[in-house]
């Protein structure tokens, strides 16, 4: 599974309430949760989201509660994939769950910048920076996590898995 | 030894860190807030039936006996979840106890198990040698249908306590003390072990509270190892077989961490994070208006005695509230013949059923604007237990009881 796309570039300690903001957690409308997306963070996400689709992010990203609104937003945003330094425990796998590819990687934080277009290769494990020609190396998601995210989520993938028997 | 836990889930002889394996569960947990939503999310996978109806246990706790309508309709949703799927471990008000103290005295959790819960407290079971954690919603309704849910192997850092505890030390203070020394997210993602010779001697109840507080710094899993106190334990309450697994001599860590009890003194942690942790002799200037004993971390009967122990024949303060929740109906029952129910009462306190209740800001128990409480829970985050002008200080029994007899923050000495 290949995703080649540009960069929206964030710090560490990323928490779910700048993700979404608790005030708009009385919806579980993945469009509405989309439109207030990192609102208190960067007003203008929404704008930036339609060109470029993925976030790369410092360390601890999605730390704080665990609402599974947080990941869903992101999704619903049309982002693709979240690279980061670090995650929160629940976070990350309430993005897996939801089919929303996270990706931890010491380096990428430092090196790759915001705007630069990346091609990230998820069954290769790798991720091409083309702006800057550099290559990273991630440990590939298991097939079984890929798996996942290709059926679009933990629910589907189960379900999928359940009708082929 | 969690990740020897998760290989045998699996069917491995070994199984690395950062890996991602798929694995079989030995049980389900879920209560009345955080089940609806896995129970529309297990509709929508379509599996019709639970994998397991024995594997399955649903613990109604946090607003029972319901404490509003909205509550109540939940609670019904649960009931009748649980009714139509022949769930076998059910547990209505009047049997019904707070989660995590309910399934180890049922018996249900033993050595060797991988369990989930939709409750990040889930990691209290790590006290009897089980790999257990918390989960979102959408893992536990993977889990009901078919009893697998994925993992990542973590990484595990070991805390070896030496030395000899002082007077009224309880696992709450090793615990206040280790998240005041790492932070809340100083065991992010990781297992944190806990060993030593001065954890050896603990009772099962301050382990169970230490490894309740394994996700305040941010823990997986919180284990210890099995030992005759775990056996004894088992023993009395539970009929499964069980595996024991031990970390090997040459495990490797990401950390260690040597900390002498010695120098340990009761523990307070300050508004708003568990890792405020300090001398509780160092706030006896600190007024309270309301104090909590109870909660999965500390409702179990060695709370009670202790809180007994330091009650016994006293007032408390005319100047604040003491409610007194045991854990399980067990617990309360155990507490009656031992006549703590009876000094509770005559010093002033009030003694509920068994409910998750204050701990959350749920009712039985929420505070004002400007109140303050010290509490034996485990959160104190702006408004946990209800206005977020509120403050709560979180302590072991002792503290709570000396405090309540005090109306400010107090260690025993100062009442007895
Ligand atoms: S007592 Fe408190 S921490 Fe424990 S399960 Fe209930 S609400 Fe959660």
């Amino acid at each position: 599974m290949i995703i080649k796309e540009r960069v929206i570039k964030y710090g560490d300690n990323v928490n779910t309430d700048v993700i979404i903001p608790a005030r708009y957690l009385n919806t579980t409308d993945e469009n509405e949760l989309a439109l207030h997306c990192f609102e208190d963070l960067d007003s203008d996400f929404a704008e930036k989201a339609k060109e470029r689709k993925i976030i790369v992010a410092g360390s601890n990203f999605g730390c704080g509660s665990s609402r599974e609104h947080a990941p869903l937003a992101i999704k619903a945003s049309g982002i693709k994939a979240v690279i980061a330094e670090s995650f929160a425990r629940i976070f990350f796998r309430n993005a897996i769950n939801i089919g929303l590819p996270v990706i931890t990687s010491g380096e990428v934080s430092d090196l790759i910048e915001d705007g630069d277009e990346l091609e990230v290769d998820l069954s290769g494990g790798t991720i091409k920076d083309i702006t800057k020609n550099k290559t990273f190396e991630i440990q590939p998601f298991p097939d079984f996590i890929q798996g996942i995210i290709k059926s679009g989520g933990y629910v589907n993938f189960t379900r999928d898995n359940i009708k082929g028997k | 030894m969690a990740q020897k836990i998760l290989a045998s889930r699996c069917g491995r002889e070994y199984v690395s860190e950062g890996e991602i394996i798929n694995a079989d569960v030995d049980i389900v947990l879920g209560n009345d807030i955080t089940l609806p939503l896995a129970i529309e999310e297990f509709n929508k996978i379509g599996a019709g039936r639970v994998f397991d109806t024995n594997k399955v246990v649903v613990v109604p706790d946090h607003f029972t006996p319901n404490k509003d309508i909205k509550s109540a309709s939940q609670c019904k949703f649960v009931r009748e979840f649980a009714r139509n799927q022949n769930i076998k471990n059910y547990f209505e008000v009047g049997k019904m106890g707070i989660e995590h103290a309910l399934l180890p005295e049922q018996g249900l959790v033993v050595p060797g198990d991988l369990i989930i819960g939709a409750d990040s407290h889930t990691c209290t079971y790590g006290a009897l040698g089980a790999a257990s954690t918390g989960v979102g919603s959408t893992d536990v309704a993977v889990a009901m249908s078919t009893g697998k849910v994925w993992f990542m192997v973590p990484r595990t850092i070991k805390f070896i306590y030496n030395g000899n505890l002082k007077d009224w030390i309880t696992g709450k203070d090793l615990i206040l003390y280790t998240i005041g020394l790492i932070g809340v997210d100083g065991a992010l993602y990781k297992s944190m072990e806990f060993s030593g010779p001065a954890v050896s001697k603990l009772s099962m109840d301050s382990r169970f509270t230490m490894s309740n507080m394994a996700i305040e710094a941010g823990g997986k899993f919180g284990i210890f190892e099995v030992d005759e106190k775990t056996e004894e334990f088992l023993e009395r309450r539970s009929h499964r077989d069980y595996k024991i697994f031990r970390s090997d001599s040459d495990a490797e860590y990401e950390k260690v961490y040597n900390i002498n009890c010695d120098d340990i003194e009761l523990q307070v942690a300050t508004p708003h994070l568990p890792s405020n942790a300090r001398n509780a002799a160092e706030l006896s200037s600190i007024k309270i208006d309301q104090v909590v004993i109870g909660s999965c971390t500390n409702g179990r009967i060695e709370d009670l005695r202790i809180a007994a122990e330091i009650l016994k024949g006293k007032k408390i303060s005319e100047n604040l509230r003491t409610i007194i929740i045991p854990a399980t109906q067990n617990i309360y029952l155990e507490a009656l013949k031992e006549g703590y129910i009876e000094i509770f009462i005559n010093s002033g306190c009030v003694v509920s059923t068994p409910t998750c209740g204050p701990c959350l800001g749920g009712h039985m128990g929420v505070l004002a604007e400007g109140e303050r409480a010290v509490s034996t829970t485990n959160r104190n985050f702006v408004g946990r237990m209800g206005h977020p002008g509120s403050e709560v200080y979180l302590s072991g029994p002792a503290v709570a009881a000396a405090s309540a007899i005090a109306g400010r923050i107090a260690t025993p000495e100062e009442v007895i």
